[in-house]
């Protein structure tokens, strides 16, 4: 195919780099520094998708962001994205895109039958239609809306790609490099301010790139790349280029969206796809310029029909004419503008313009270049199905109301321009409260809420020299905040063409007898018929006009279309535009991709991974490991081609019948010192702390002001005003929060620190009937007899040379000690328990077989403490000290606490002592009852008996203290199962506690 | 993202902090006969109000202290931050 639609000569593109790219599977060419649209449009392909409900042809409208319906499926480096602007999606070698929305393909749709039957689909169509019968939602409308709407294709596919997040800080953030932008750039950098300039295009300079203007010496292009390289080198001052801030949040956070690698066929090694900046500035200058907005005419969406700035853009930035036989129908200035550079490059333009008699000089220049004008001229309706062929124009009278003879003209296009409507989206989501402007018919920044400004065409300001003025003066100032610097820039001299009023006239009446449908929305196909129905029907409130027609509600977020909607409904409601009212911009202002908001949290990076320093020993000995919250445990050691069952089985079996050694490195630890610790001990846990000895351990449960058990752990006295505390592996850092709430906020007057130690210390607990034979091995100098390190005790001893802390603490209910040495001496202390421990048949054993140690000795842990039960729940009433108070205890005697048929944990072993029951289950007395079934409980821990070889669990029972004996069955829907169970005692193994002291 | 001054700390990003509630909300002292209404509205019951609210934050990834933060609930402006051992009504 050849470039018929490309000038030679003019624009910014790199002829001398020729780039072949595949649309709908058909292979084109179009330079370096394109748009995908461009390059198109320079193939003269104008049709590239179908619209959203009725799958009208669509081509493009716009040349960036403010482009409601160019999408396409984008395919690069194996990957695919949906919904990609062909407007804003640079061209590279190899890129390939197709049409979304259409099937078959975008020639020939099937859904185009909506079209010819879009009487059936106005507004509320779905509403009305889809809402009986009830019970066909599901099965039949559903479905098939879903099929019939939505746009691209998402990939199923792992993002192999990489996206990052950044968080920088600046004095200043600036949005947008327009001329406004530029000069308040400048002026506050020259004056010493940290300035980060962000530009959503890749090329810098905005409107200047393609306005006649001179600015000193300079035309505006020149003027712009001459300030942006001296900005590039600045130290104080970041410039960006295709990074979009689409979202202004609170206390000046602004993020921003920087497609590092969007441009090229494949990111580059140790790059990023794209890049999420957090900027935190300290003053914010929006100048994001304006967006032109449409002529309401009929059949306005047919491709060809497109806005006269994108017009002029295509041509001046990319050498690209959006038609070789041009109609520019404007009610402003701005349309001569494009016209102008039509006839500059040997086109003949016809301008259409709904002012009578307008007199400036461009409107001069346009006339002295001989072009040809009909002034009280509109265009009625654009007529071409997947093209614009011609137009039926007419006069209109000076009311606007009436139309005169329609005549029909050739044409290729038709550029359109309502005037300009400033872009506060960032603005508005900053809490600013905008205010109508009636001069340009728009809304404008009113009083802002945080520290931003909006300057030029954003604010409403559409003259260079004013706009210059404004954003040296404005930059100058906000420089002034942060340094006592006095370098100001002097304001350069700048020529541009003067232009008169515009009209304010934005839709064109039907003529007698047609019917043609003039879009609002583009993008979601709403029409001035469909916000039409919405009032008769009663909606008043924009904001339900809004969702009930979705004008504005496509990704575009009605760029081009909110205004002219807001103008129909106040004419309609015979209000003026401000009582309507606009509808809330949130953002992002453009979509932005979700690896972007993720960044590098993905996978195993979303959160981080803790290991042991006993990690490798367990990878290098088949350890199978499990996430106990961040951390990485051994679950069990795999011999052999044993499973979790069998290998935890062992594990557990080898503990109870010779010694097993278990990494509890993950256990929190905290150091409490001062001489008030006691006191805070004895505050913070159930049981009484004050006459704890040095050397001695307690066991302890700490509860919530509700009187709901927090934690448990046993803290050991080191020394006299020194306490080594042990949580849960899970609340950990909740328990270091909570203590330091209390010491620093409720009884400051307690002298006590409170630390974590967790990473301090490596820990190695090592259980079983000969653990005492081993641990008089590692100690040979130590007294570890029963008398000299009694059930509960401490000491201290050297293994080996290194100091080691030994707690005689059980978690498994077998004779068991806990070691503690410092973390980097952890793997030596588990090395030389494994070689030592060999002659006593030494196995490490994982979290399985360490859980089903303690679940059939009834030690509760988390799936028992697990925010709803209190002490009494898992018999831990003896705990519970008469004598003192403490947190949580006057909430124990609610009435549901004590109720005599409080929930209480049991035992629970299946009739046929083979089935394991599921954790979760319910508890139930009849298995056969209607439903619901009442619930009398639930299995909350499960494991294989290693004691008596049959399953066994743990469950929080409704009246469990009466319950032991009683034959139940547990129910598992999500399994599937139905088992019958007999209730025994939580202590399922030696219930009197005596292996521990023996 | 919020903007917190913490008194100790200086001018820090929101999720270096974890909320803590109302800061006005007094624990009963120890071992002091309380009322049902009294322990309720201690431990359960909040205003919810619209505006100005004393809260507790924690510089939970900086200093760990607990400070007092009075922040507008609907508009989010922070007018003063506090530390754990100043009174709110100075």
């Amino acid at each position: 195919m050849t470039q018929d639609f490309r000038l030679e000569n003019v624009g910014l593109i790199n002829r001398n780099i020729k780039l072949s790219f595949k649309f709908n599977g058909k292979t084109y060419y179009g330079y370096e520094g394109d748009t995908l649209a461009s390059a198109l449009i320079a193939n003269g392909v104008h049709l590239v998708g179908r619209s959203f409900k009725y799958h009208r042809p669509r081509g493009f409208f716009g040349v960036g962001v403010d482009e409601p319906y160019a999408m396409v499926q984008l395919y690069r480096n194996g990957e695919t994205e949906p919904n990609i602007k062909a407007t804003e999606q640079e061209l590279f070698e190899g890129l390939e895109a197709k049409s979304v929305n259409c099937w078959p393909s975008v020639n020939f749709d099937v859904g185009a039958i909506n079209n010819f039957l879009k009487i059936f689909l106005p507004a509320g169509f779905y509403y009305k239609t889809f809402m009986w019968p009830k019970s066909f939602w599901y099965r039949i409308y559903e479905p098939f809306i879903r099929k019939a709407a939505g746009l691209g294709v998402a990939s199923i596919k792992h993002d192999k790609e990489r996206y990052e997040h950044k968080y920088e800080y600046c004095d200043l953030l600036i949005t947008g490099s327009g001329p406004s932008g530029l000069a308040s750039a400048y002026a506050a950098a020259k004056n010493g301010a940290r300035v980060i300039l962000a530009e959503d295009k890749s090329r810098f300079g905005g409107t200047l790139l393609t306005s006649d203007v001179n600015i000193g010496n300079q035309t505006g292009k020149e003027w712009a790349e001459s300030i942006i390289s001296e900005l590039k080198v600045m130290p104080n001052v970041i410039v960006k280029n295709r990074s979009q801030v689409f979202g202004y949040y609170d206390h000046n956070m602004l993020v921003m969206s920087e497609r590092v690698s969007d441009h090229l066929p494949k990111t580059k090694k140790y790059h990023p796809k794209q890049k999420l900046w957090y900027i935190r500035a300290k003053e914010v200058l929006i100048s994001s310029g304006s967006i032109e907005r449409p002529i309401v005419f009929g059949n306005n969406d047919t491709p060809g029909v497109m806005l006269s700035s994108a017009a002029k853009e295509y041509l001046k930035v990319y050498g690209v004419l959006v038609g070789k036989n041009p109609l520019v129908f404007t009610n402003n200035d701005s349309g001569y503008e494009t016209a102008i550079e039509f006839k500059k490059n040997g086109i003949d333009p016809i301008i259409l313009d709904t002012r009578k008699n307008p007199k400036s000089e461009i409107v001069e220049e346009a006339k002295n270049l001989g072009i040809d004008i009909k002034f009280s001229y509109v265009v009625v309706a654009a007529q071409g199905y997947k093209k614009v062929k011609s137009a039926d124009i007419a006069k209109i009278s000076d009311d606007k109301e009436k139309l005169g003879t329609i005549e029909n003209i050739k044409c290729d296009c038709i550029c359109v321009s309502g005037f300009w409507t400033p872009t506060i989206h960032l603005a508005s989501q900053s809490g600013n409260k905008t205010k109508f402007n009636e001069d340009i018919d728009a809304f404008v920044p009113g009083t802002s809420k945080q520290n931003e400004k909006t300057l030029g065409a954003a604010n409403g300001v559409y003259t260079l020299a004013e706009t210059l003025k404004s954003s040296l003066d404005t930059g100058y100032e906000v420089s002034k905040k942060i340094t006592t610097n006095s370098n100001k820039v002097s304001f350069p001299n700048v020529v541009e063409k003067k232009s008169t009023l515009h009209d304010k006239f934005w839709c064109v009446p039907l003529p007698e007898g047609k019917n043609y449908k003039r879009f609002l929305d583009f993008q979601n196909d709403v029409a001035v018929s469909d916000i039409e129905i919405a009032l008769r029907e009663g909606y008043r409130s924009i904001e339900h006009v809004k969702r009930y027609t979705t004008l504005g509600m496509a990704t575009d977020q009605g760029k081009t279309s909110n205004l002219n909607g807001l103008q129909l409904v106040s004419k309609i409601e015979n209000k003026v535009v401000p009582a309507v009212g606009h509808t809330t911009f949130r953002p992002p202002y453009t979509p932005v991709s979700i690896g972007a908001i993720v960044g590098r949290e993905v996978g195993k990076h979303s959160k981080p991974t803790r290991k042991s320093p006993m990690h490798s020993w367990h990878e290098k000995n088949n350890a199978v490991f499990v996430d106990a919250g961040v951390w990485l445990r051994p679950r069990y050691y795999k011999k052999g081609n044993e499973n979790l069952f069998e290998g935890s089985k062992r594990e557990a079996k080898n503990v109870r019948t010779n010694v097993g050694v278990c990494d509890v490195t993950t256990l929190g630890k905290i150091d409490v010192k001062g001489p008030d610790a006691a006191e805070f001990l004895n505050r913070v846990y159930t049981n009484a702390w004050l006459k704890l000895p040095v050397g001695k351990a307690r066991y302890g449960v700490m509860l919530r002001e509700d009187g709901i058990v927090m934690d448990d752990g046993t803290t050991t006295r080191i020394s006299q005003n020194h306490y080594h505390m042990t949580t849960t592996t899970a609340q950990a850092a909740n328990v270091l929060s909570h203590l330091e709430y209390y010491l620093q906020l409720v009884w400051p007057e307690l002298n006590v620190n409170v630390v974590s130690t967790t990473e301090q210390w490596a820990g190695a607990a090592i259980a079983g009937p000969k653990s005492r034979d081993l641990l008089q091995k590692l100690f040979p100098n130590s007294d570890v007899s029963n008398e000299g390190l009694p059930f509960m005790g401490y000491m201290e001893g050297d293994l080996f040379g290194v100091k080691a802390r030994i707690f005689r603490i059980s978690f498994s209910g077998e004779l068991a000690y806990e070691v503690n040495v410092e973390s980097d001496y952890g793997n030596f202390m588990w090395e030389k328990i494994i070689e030592i421990g060999e002659e006593f048949k030494i196995q490490p054993y994982g979290t399985e077989a360490l859980s089903t140690l303690r679940i059939e000795m009834g030690h509760v842990a988390g799936s028992e403490l697990d925010g709803r039960t209190i002490p009494y729940d898992n018999s831990l009433e003896g705990l519970l000290s008469k004598k003192k108070d403490f947190i949580g205890k006057r909430s124990l005697n609610r009435e549901a606490f004590i109720a005599d048929n409080r929930q209480k944990i049991v035992g629970v072993v299946p009739l046929d002592k083979k089935t394991s029951l599921p954790e979760g289950s319910h508890l139930v007395k009849d298995a056969k009852a209607s439903l619901p079934n009442p619930k009398l409980g639930y299995i909350s821990a499960s494991c294989w008996s290693v004691e008596y070889d049959n399953p066994f669990s743990l469950a929080i029972l409704k009246n469990g203290k009466n319950m032991i004996g009683e034959k139940l069955f547990v129910m598992s829907p999500l399994k599937n199962k139905v088992i019958p169970v007999e209730i025994v005692s939580s202590h399922y193994v030696d219930p009197k506690g005596e292996r521990v002291r023996s | 993202m919020l903007y917190i001054k913490c008194p100790h700390c200086g001018m820090r990003s929101q999720n270096e902090f974890s909320y803590g509630g109302d800061a006005s909300i007094k624990r009963p002292e120890l071992g002091k006969e309380t009322s049902n209404k009294e322990w309720d509205d201690f431990v359960y019951n909040r205003k919810s109000p619209r505006g100005k609210h004393w809260e507790l934050w924690q510089h939970l990834s900086g200093c760990r202290q607990w400070i007092k933060v009075e922040r507008d609930t609907a508009t989010h402006e922070i007018f003063n931050t506090l530390k754990a051992n100043e009174d709110i009504s100075t």
